[in-house]
């Protein structure tokens, strides 16, 4: 069984435009299933306004979804707010991409780690105190350390102090919205290792939500890559990303910048990432695809498993024209 | 390397301080005419800081020395009206966001305008025509209608296009470009990217290109330099740097990279962090993260050439020479 299921979760929002303009309704995630098991983690990827880090709050039962359901450990995830649903936060943590923003800037590193310990009433003042230093050593932080504040640290420092509080409740699910993205290469490096470490030791679950497919590749068991609020393409991220079926997972994988020689040739798509509120009609993508064909103008493609047991939401994808076209 | 006659503009022995701290500690660099060169590092290793001391953008509380020759004048000594001609003239600059260096209550066109005026003496008319055909060099689709935008009707990427279409209004012979497309989707930092090649060689005009990120520089730049903790400790063309980089500290850059094909390895981190500017380490900044660092290190490491425009500032890359020698 998994840990947490996403079944045809979709969530809508309301936006308007200027002061006096018509409330319009906007699907930023648009019914996906998705399975994250104990110890495993998903890589989901994608552009700005894909609905990747509302697919993050609502594992995390941060919103309720407006279709669709979310269980954890079994469970259908219960409201927010309610006890039930606090008490479910020490099983599940979220980290962000900038660690000074997610910590409070007058509390002390061995306070803020300390913070979830006191929340949940774990352990006594010495065992807490225990706690926070074993969990600042887990992640690479010096004893010394503890009494800093967040500014005194460097980012790549904060954002270990921001996953040991993560850590601090011994979470089953840790959800990570581009926790390296603002990090510097060497470090980025440091930080991913040490994530990979405290999975294999803690048996976390880890949903990775990364516009950088590098990192992604790096870190996940499954990659799910999304576009407007779908997945278009998911799968083990050795295959998906050597070899991928859908246009939009190819143009990106094209187009990441490598040093040395590239393998494909760079697809460069026209046009901008599409507005959730102005959604094209039949596939998403098909406005920006190059190899649209009619059909893609008309029907929603399904997503359906391929061969190699990958997931592919696209009407050319298990057609003899694919490798054609491509 | 390139030839005096060749020579765009050329940075000697540059160095910045913030009250008292260094930020800039010696960095010579060449840029030939027409030339693609990417700087890399890590924050706070003064990819930045180079050109904004070097087109006299630091604050006052900055102090500046060295020599920064455009065409025979010193920029570092040139009075304000020179610098004012030779920003968005000769050398034009883009940033990393956008958003944030258009002027927002003003219609992009205007925007554009404004630098035709200034450095091409354009009137009204003229200027409007000319901005209306350097939204279609950058690739802005409809591009008459397109000028009476404000910044915030147009995405990330668009507005990108538009600040190089500001950019290349002086006809500049050097396009410095600070982390263009950092905060853009990857599939908009292709097209960015796509765009400045064309550009740079239809335009014949020289490209600095500043990123944290090797791949973009490697796909980009015929020469690339390598700056850790205020100096450039390697630099070589592009294909000779990513096959055969010499200084331990590009090595390890390299080697922390994810590899997007392949098998998945454990990455090789650098240890540590870059040393903070008020508490740089004697001899060479590298040498407390590095693996290979010895007694040798405490001093200063001088460039030793390698191949044919490589060079590095390594003690441990001398003792190799050395040994082939």
């Amino acid at each position: 069984m998994s840990l947490l299921t996403l079944d045809r979760v979709a969530q809508s929002y309301t936006t308007r435009h200027g002061l006096l303009g018509r409330p319009t309704p906007v699907r930023a995630v648009d019914g996906i299933s998705l399975a994250v098991e104990a110890g495993r983690t998903l890589g989901i990827v994608g552009e700005s306004g894909c609905g990747k880090s509302t697919t993050g709050r609502l594992a995390l039962g941060l919103e309720r979804p407006s279709e669709g359901s979310v269980r954890f450990n079994g469970a259908a995830m219960p409201a927010p707010g309610t006890a039930a649903w606090r008490a479910l936060r020490r099983e599940m943590q979220l980290v962000f991409q900038d660690p000074l923003g997610a910590m409070d800037r007058r509390l002390t590193i061995a306070q803020q780690v300390a913070e979830p310990l006191d929340i949940h009433s774990i352990g006594d003042k010495a065992e807490r105190a225990d706690r926070v230093r074993r969990l600042l050593v887990d992640v690479g932080l010096r004893p010394d350390q503890a009494a800093r504040h967040p500014h005194e640290l460097s980012g790549g420092q904060r954002q270990r102090a921001v996953l040991a509080r993560a850590l601090a409740t011994d979470p089953k699910l840790l959800v990570c919205d581009e926790p390296v993205s603002a990090l510097d290469v060497s470090i980025q490096a440091q930080v991913v290792n040490m994530l990979t470490d405290l999975q294999a030791a803690r048996g976390i679950a880890m949903v990775f939500i990364s516009h950088d497919l590098k990192v992604v590749r790096q870190v996940s068991h499954t990659v799910a890559v999304m576009y407007l609020g779908r997945i278009v393409e998911q799968g083990d991220p050795e295959a998906l990303f050597a070899d991928p079926v859908h246009p939009y997972t190819r143009a990106l994988v094209s187009a990441i910048p490598v040093p040395g020689p590239r393998r494909m040739p760079r697809i460069v798509l026209t046009g901008d990432p599409p507005n959730p509120a102005n959604r094209p009609a039949g596939c998403a993508f098909h406005p920006r695809c190059p190899v649209a064909v009619a059909a893609c103008r008309q029907a929603v493609p399904p997503l359906e498993t391929l061969d190699d047991g990958r997931q592919v939401a696209c009407h050319l994808a298990s057609s003899p024209t694919r490798i054609a076209a491509a | 390397m390139v030839s005096v006659a060749d020579t765009l503009i050329a940075l000697q022995d540059l160095q910045v301080r913030f009250n008292g701290v260094p930020a800039l500690r010696g960095v010579d660099l060449t840029i030939g005419a027409g030339e693609a060169v990417g700087l890399v590092g890590e924050s706070g290793s003064g990819k930045s800081v180079t050109w904004l001391a070097a087109l006299g953008l630091l604050p006052a509380t900055a102090r500046v020395s060295g020599r920064v020759t455009l065409g025979g004048e010193d920029l570092l000594a040139a009075p304000a009206a020179t610098l004012d001609r030779v920003r968005g003239g000769r050398v034009a600059m883009i940033f990393q966001d956008p958003a944030s260096a258009l002027n927002p209550v003003q219609r992009v066109g205007r925007q554009v305008m404004e630098a035709l005026r200034l450095h091409r003496g354009m009137d009204a008319t003229a200027a409007r025509a000319e901005a209306r055909r350097l939204f279609e060099l950058v690739g802005i689709p409809d591009a008459g209608r397109r000028l009476d935008v404000y910044p915030h009707e147009m995405s990330g990427g668009q507005n990108q296009r538009v600040m190089i279409a500001m950019a290349l209004a002086g006809e500049p012979e050097l396009l410095v470009a600070d982390e263009p497309t950092t905060a853009l989707d990857a599939t908009i930092q292709a097209q960015i990217l796509d765009l400045l090649r064309r550009l740079q060689t239809e335009l014949g005009m020289a490209l600095v290109l500043i990123s944290h990120d090797l791949g973009v520089v490697a796909d980009m730049c015929s020469r690339v330099c390598v700056m850790y903790a205020g100096r450039i400790v390697e630099q070589a063309p592009t294909e000779q740097l990513f096959a055969r980089p010499a200084h331990p500290y590009t090595q390890g850059l390299l080697a922390a990279l994810p590899d997007m094909v392949g098998p998945r390895r454990r990455l090789a981190a650098i240890p540590g962090s870059v040393p903070e500017p008020w508490n740089l380490p004697p001899g060479c900044a590298f040498a407390p993260r590095c693996a290979q660092a010895s007694a040798a290190c405490a001093v200063p490491p001088a460039f030793c050439a390698i191949a044919p425009g490589h060079i590095a500032a390594c003690v441990q890359v001398q003792a190799a020479e050395k040994v082939f020698a």
